[in-house]
């Protein structure tokens, strides 16, 4: 690991504003992606702002409907509270779906959002990767890609985002709330806050430099049933081949995204409608332009009968 | 000479090979700025960790994890370093009640905090009962990753009493059940390699007063 300075921030406009002025410097919550990574020396940081100290933890009602998360609410806390759980329970399935328990205790919500990708040529640092070493090429494209990318991906990235915390998300049409070194607040819609590599895989969000997410808003329940299926390579502790998030009212509409197959939580709203039809007819729209590698031609499959799985499961 | 060997610890051993290596690399470019002393010192800063009850104030490099601060600063060697990537669980501690993987937290993170280890969970005079059970149903071969197992299994059987929900919980909106599905779903983040987990279902279930 590269040294670095550390310092605790005061406040949340404190810590953009150090964020954006400290060359080198990244925040730091759980800690648990962006320290894996520092001992690879895949993330360098020179400066670390420690915004542990910030509250920023409560889940809070918000005016008119619907549920405020707090940046650093850990996974645990968000998957067990009563709420999410009576509320949102794709949400809760998704958490507890994801890591470790112990990985759960330490990981916040932002940082769930912001973790980097499992690609394994990303962590291999004698491999050319465009998002860790930009121009430098991608080794996953006609590389070992069970796990990776089929849609939403470029001839620069195959990567594809980690996080079943997102996927619920998306289907839940959350924001992602922030501060910006000048102490502006926006809301960026989930949808909008993962970006597609295109030529520049580095880019993951649409975060500027020193801006911090300071909580997620959820919007008010809609009901439904609410599922997350997902599928890997052993039943606990593995990333997913492919997982779906969805909730879906009795008259069988509702919305579905995809984890597992993008760059992103993978949702098409054109899909969403066309629940009442079937796996079939939501797979294809979902997959329209799917850009599958050989080794990962599967995932197009797999998700389809995993949908049908949750649409027979939402009927019985 | 059986004697006299027996008087050196692994650890000894361990510490001699160690510092050989320290010399030997002190010869390669890649310690210029340890050479060039105290103005390229890597970033060290002050932290009070309460490990056991107790309170102990550390001068530490920035980089240092939990997990090196406990073993290497405050000399508590139950803690295990396996992977050293959050992947094995070995390094799982008790910090203000929760378990996390002490490998991927910076000790410097966790001012004023209470940091609960294998030590300070019981002693081999008064084992802690989850300790007993693990000995009472062999939950162990080699041994490397019974600390973190044994942090992780008592911290399990609070997270269901607390009604913290898993991946197995049938129903999300209702309290888990107190069963061997809950527990070995939970304790997933904990790799033995000798493949004692029967063994650690049976200890973790008998603790909990539930049949295995």
């Amino acid at each position: 690991m590269r040294p670095f300075t550390y310092e605790r921030a005061k406040s949340a406009q404190d810590a953009a504003v150090k964020a954006a002025t400290t060359p080198g410097a990244r925040f730091i919550a759980g800690g648990t992606n962006l320290l894996d990574l520092m001992k690879l020396e895949i993330e360098t940081p020179t400066h670390l702002i420690d915004v542990n100290g910030l509250g920023m933890d409560r889940i809070e009602p918000i005016d008119g409907g619907g549920l405020r998360i707090g940046a650093l609410v850990r996974n645990t806390d968000l998957a067990a509270d009563a709420r999410v759980r009576k509320d949102y329970g794709v949400l809760t399935r998704a958490l507890v779906a994801g890591a470790s328990g112990q990985l759960r205790n330490k990981a916040t919500t932002a940082g769930n959002l912001l973790q980097r990708t499992r690609c394994p040529y990303f962590y291999d640092v004698n491999m050319p990767c465009n998002k860790r070493k930009p121009g430098s090429g991608c080794a996953a494209i006609g590389g070992f890609s069970r796990q990776l990318g089929v849609i939403g991906t470029s001839d620069a990235c195959i990567a594809t985002h980690p996080s079943d915390m997102a996927v619920a998300m998306r289907v839940l049409d959350a924001s992602v709330e922030t501060i910006r070194p000048d102490g502006t607040t926006r809301a960026i819609p989930i949808a909008d806050f993962h970006t597609l590599p295109g030529q520049t895989p580095h880019v993951e969000t649409a975060l500027e430099k020193g801006e911090m997410i300071i909580s997620v808003a959820l919007p008010k329940p809609r009901g439904g049933t609410h599922i997350y299926r997902k599928v890997r390579d052993r039943a606990s502790y593995a990333f997913a081949l492919v997982s779906v998030a969805a909730v879906i009212g009795k008259d069988g509409k509702g919305a579905v995204a995809l984890g597992g197959v993008a760059p992103k939580p993978w949702r098409v709203e054109g899909a969403d409608a066309l629940l009442p039809n079937g796996s079939k007819a939501v797979a294809d729209r979902l997959f329209a332009g799917a850009a599958p590698r050989e080794d990962n031609a599967f995932k197009l499959t797999l998700a389809q009968r995993t949908i049908a799985a949750v649409l027979a499961e939402a009927k019985a | 000479m059986t004697e006299g060997y027996g008087a050196i610890s692994r650890r000894d051993v361990l510490k001699t090979s160690a510092a050989g290596a320290a010399i030997a690399g002190s010869l390669g470019p890649g310690n210029v700025a340890m050479a060039q002393g105290q103005a390229d010192a890597p970033p060290h800063a002050a932290v009070t960790l309460k490990v056991n009850g107790e309170s102990t104030r550390l001068e530490l490099d920035t980089r240092t994890t939990l997990l090196d601060a406990l073993r290497e600063h405050v000399k508590l060697t139950g803690t295990k370093k396996g992977c050293d990537h959050g992947q094995c669980g070995a390094c799982t501690v008790i910090v203000n009640g929760r378990r996390i993987n002490s490998c991927l937290t910076l000790a410097v993170m966790h001012e004023g905090d209470e940091v609960t280890t294998i030590e300070g969970l019981g002693s081999p005079d008064n084992l802690h009962p989850m300790q007993a059970a693990f000995v009472e149903h062999d939950g162990y071969q080699c041994g490397y990753c019974t600390p973190g197992q044994i942090c992780s299994a008592v911290a399990v059987l609070e997270e269901i009493r607390a009604g913290v929900p898993s991946h197995v919980t049938a129903d999300v909106s209702k309290p888990s059940p107190m069963t061997t599905t809950e527990m070995r779903e939970r304790m997933s983040g904990n790799i033995c390699r000798c493949g004692a987990y029967s063994n650690i279902a049976e200890a973790m279930a008998q603790v909990a007063g539930v049949k295995a």
